[in-house]
């Protein structure tokens, strides 16, 4: 187990580096024209745009552009050009934001997924599977920018039940203020997912449910409950937290970037949003990295609990 | 011939399994046949499977309707009145404000913020956000049969190379990703050898969106090749003197096929929704070009005063992609009843 998670771990450092270079050379090399014109911004000056290929070294070998470049996010002094805020500040600020949203949207879609296919399961065939099979079909094909758009605008702006959009800190509005600004967007980040998980969670059960241990739970006399939960679940559990681990991922590295924008709650997503609509590539760059950075480390972990739960994979 | 008939008889005659038997016994039918008959039982995906079918009709005929309505995607009709219910009324208010759906010829579902005709602009998007989904998925396809069956027949370096790639492409945040070289390519144009393609072209979104999703396609392609360059049909193509080539595109490319028709119609509803999320955030289709992503993007900025400009492109994208995931489901059902093989995410 030790060697896997070793393993694991430097394949983790090499993609990582090889993400760093591939987002380097798609801001650095790809587009035409120089970088510094670009990473200048709309409204830029000739000194300013000399003084960018001086300051992060365009004039030099590749290599050297991209050590300066990884040295500058590293060492946490990348500044923006649009607003010569710094930007690894700048995610600090915005990533509870984003934890948050994604957390609570996460359990959401968990516990509600899980609860969803494991009833329809049980169900399976009678009209309340089919209801619950159209729903999560229609949740999956949402785009989620519309509907969290409609949602904030008729019931938070019209029917003023909930807020219309943004962000409340805990330690300044409190914790129900916070509840109240984050249950629409949770909600609407959730619909995505909750579909696919309960329906990967059903037929999950249904093809354990006929297996021989489950008819030997049934057969040593054991409640219906306790077989469908201990034996039944657990099992088919295994896939979903595997599928949890990676959409976390993907929902904190970026994922959410529609959520947040249509929300206003300014988290590291809507920063990238923000700054691409401005073509300030030093935040874009960052924000790409630490994307990058949380799925490949979800990953690893997830690999790593696989094989904790499954000695066959570590050995292959 | 009367003990012929009889279906114990039948199942006893030496007659291989899948050969016509003269009488009343069932005719062989191949897989596809099987996986067809299924599908036409399935009422639900066939329902959408039209519907989608629709949508397309709709979005060719947009130029009928531009006809009709009299006007372009693009024409501002900014300071024109017309008359709704008997009462002149303007396009655009001087406060700003677009006419909402008037249910006749002209501004059929009402004006945008330029004076230009919703329903217009609608089926010309549709015409676009279409062609960026279904091309997109067949970049993506072709990419991904042609690495999933190097990587799985080949292995060795070939597949390490390709699977290590994978990886990494793997760990890209895909809407990160996808915005990040959306801007990139609609500055600065793409030029890939004597290829000149520039910023505002449908293509950049297109090519995106079909490189991001190829990640997803490799995967369980190379892993259904793997074990299928092990079963007695390779050897025995191998044995008659097949070549590699021969082998994977006569051999074991119709046998992913069926996985890679799966997920054809998911990939499109994907790449639809991709592209509305891209034109939205400013990456995908640029002005004046009409798209659901550019309607909708266009139109939450107004949502207090003309909620029809979200509601409507909204409804359509939900709508088309609705469509695509029942009947892609349906595919799937008919294809590969057991569903053992998943879209990785």
């Amino acid at each position: 187990m030790g060697r896997f998670v070793i393993r694991r771990l430097i394949g983790m450092v090499v993609v990582m580096f090889a993400v760093s270079v591939l987002t380097f050379l798609i801001f650095n090399v790809i587009p035409n024209g120089a970088p510094e014109d670009r990473m200048a911004g709309r409204n830029s000056t000739p000194v300013q745009i000399a003084a960018i290929r001086e300051e992060w070294g365009f004039d030099k070998p590749l290599y050297t552009q991209y050590l300066t470049t990884m040295k500058k996010v590293l060492d946490g002094d990348l500044i923006s050009y649009a607003n010569q805020t710094n930007v690894i500040e700048e995610i600090k600020r915005g990533l509870p934001r984003t934890l948050a949203l994604a957390i609570g949207a996460a359990l959401i879609w968990f516990s509600l997924g899980v609860a969803l296919g494991l009833y329809t399961a049980i169900r399976a065939g009678r009209w309340t599977d089919t209801l619950v099979t159209v729903l999560a079909l229609i949740g999956v094909s949402m785009p989620v920018f519309w509907l969290g758009a409609l949602a904030t605008y008729y019931l938070g702006f019209k029917a003023g039940i909930f807020p219309n959009g943004g962000y409340s800190e805990i330690g300044e509005a409190g914790l129900w203020e916070w509840v109240k600004h984050m249950i629409l967007p949770w909600c609407v980040l959730a619909t995505l997912f909750i579909g696919v998980y309960s329906r990967v969670l059903r037929s999950n059960v249904l093809d354990t449910i006929n297996d021989d241990y489950v008819r030997t739970a049934r057969a040593k006399g054991l409640t219906e409950r306790r077989v469908m939960i201990h034996h039944v679940l657990r099992n088919s559990l295994i896939p979903i937290v595997t599928l949890w681990g990676l959409d976390f991922g993907a929902v904190l590295s970026g994922g959410a970037i529609l959520t947040e924008s249509v929300f206003d709650l300014q988290g590291v997503g809507q920063y990238f949003a923000d700054s691409i609509d401005q073509l300030d590539v030093p935040p874009v760059l960052a924000v790409t990295l630490f994307g990058a950075f949380f799925i490949v480390l979800l990953n690893t972990l997830v690999d790593i609990v696989y094989a904790a739960l499954d000695p066959r994979i570590r050995l292959s | 011939m009367s003990i012929a008939d009889s279906s114990i008889a039948s199942e006893l005659s030496p007659v291989a399994p899948g050969g016509q038997v003269e009488g009343e016994s069932a005719p062989g039918l191949s897989a596809w046949a099987l996986a067809l008959r299924r599908l036409r039982r399935n009422k639900a995906a066939l329902i959408f499977g039209a519907l989608f079918v629709v949508l397309v009709a709709l979005a060719l005929a947009a130029p009928l309707w531009a006809q009709v309505a009299d006007t372009t995607p693009a024409r501002n009709h900014i300071s024109d009145t017309i008359v709704v219910n008997g009462k002149s009324e303007q396009v655009v208010t001087l406060e700003g404000v677009p006419i909402g759906p008037t249910w006749q010829r002209k501004f059929f579902l009402g004006a945008d913020s330029n004076g230009r005709d919703v329903a217009v602009r609608l089926l010309y998007g549709a015409r676009n956000s279409l062609f960026i989904g279904l091309t997109a998925t067949i970049i993506t396809t072709l990419l991904a049969v042609v690495l999933g069956l190097l990587a799985g027949y080949f292995r060795g370096w070939t597949d390490a190379f390709i699977s290590r790639g994978l990886d990494i492409a793997w760990a890209f945040p895909p809407t990160l990703l996808g915005v990040a070289l959306g801007v990139s390519f609609a500055l600065g144009g793409l030029k890939v050898g004597p290829l000149r393609i520039s910023g505002d072209s449908l293509w950049i979104p297109t090519l995106v969106i079909g490189a991001i999703g190829v990640v997803y396609l490799a995967r369980p392609v190379r892993g259904q090749v793997l074990s299928l360059r092990e079963k007695e049909f390779v050897e025995a193509a191998r044995a008659q003197g097949a070549g590699s080539l021969r082998i994977m595109f006569g051999e074991l490319l119709p046998n992913v096929a069926s996985t890679v028709l799966v997920f054809f119609p998911l990939l499109v509803a994907n790449a639809i929704l991709n592209e509305a999320a891209l034109s939205f955030l400013g990456a995908g289709v640029q002005a004046p070009s009409p798209s659901w992503g550019t309607m909708l993007a266009d139109g939450v900025l107004l949502l207090s005063t003309a909620p029809h400009l979200t509601i409507v492109p909204g409804l359509m994208l939900a709508l088309t992609v609705l469509a695509l995931n029942v009947f892609g489901d349906g595919v799937r059902d008919a294809l590969d009843p057991r569903a053992k093989v998943r879209l990785e995410r």
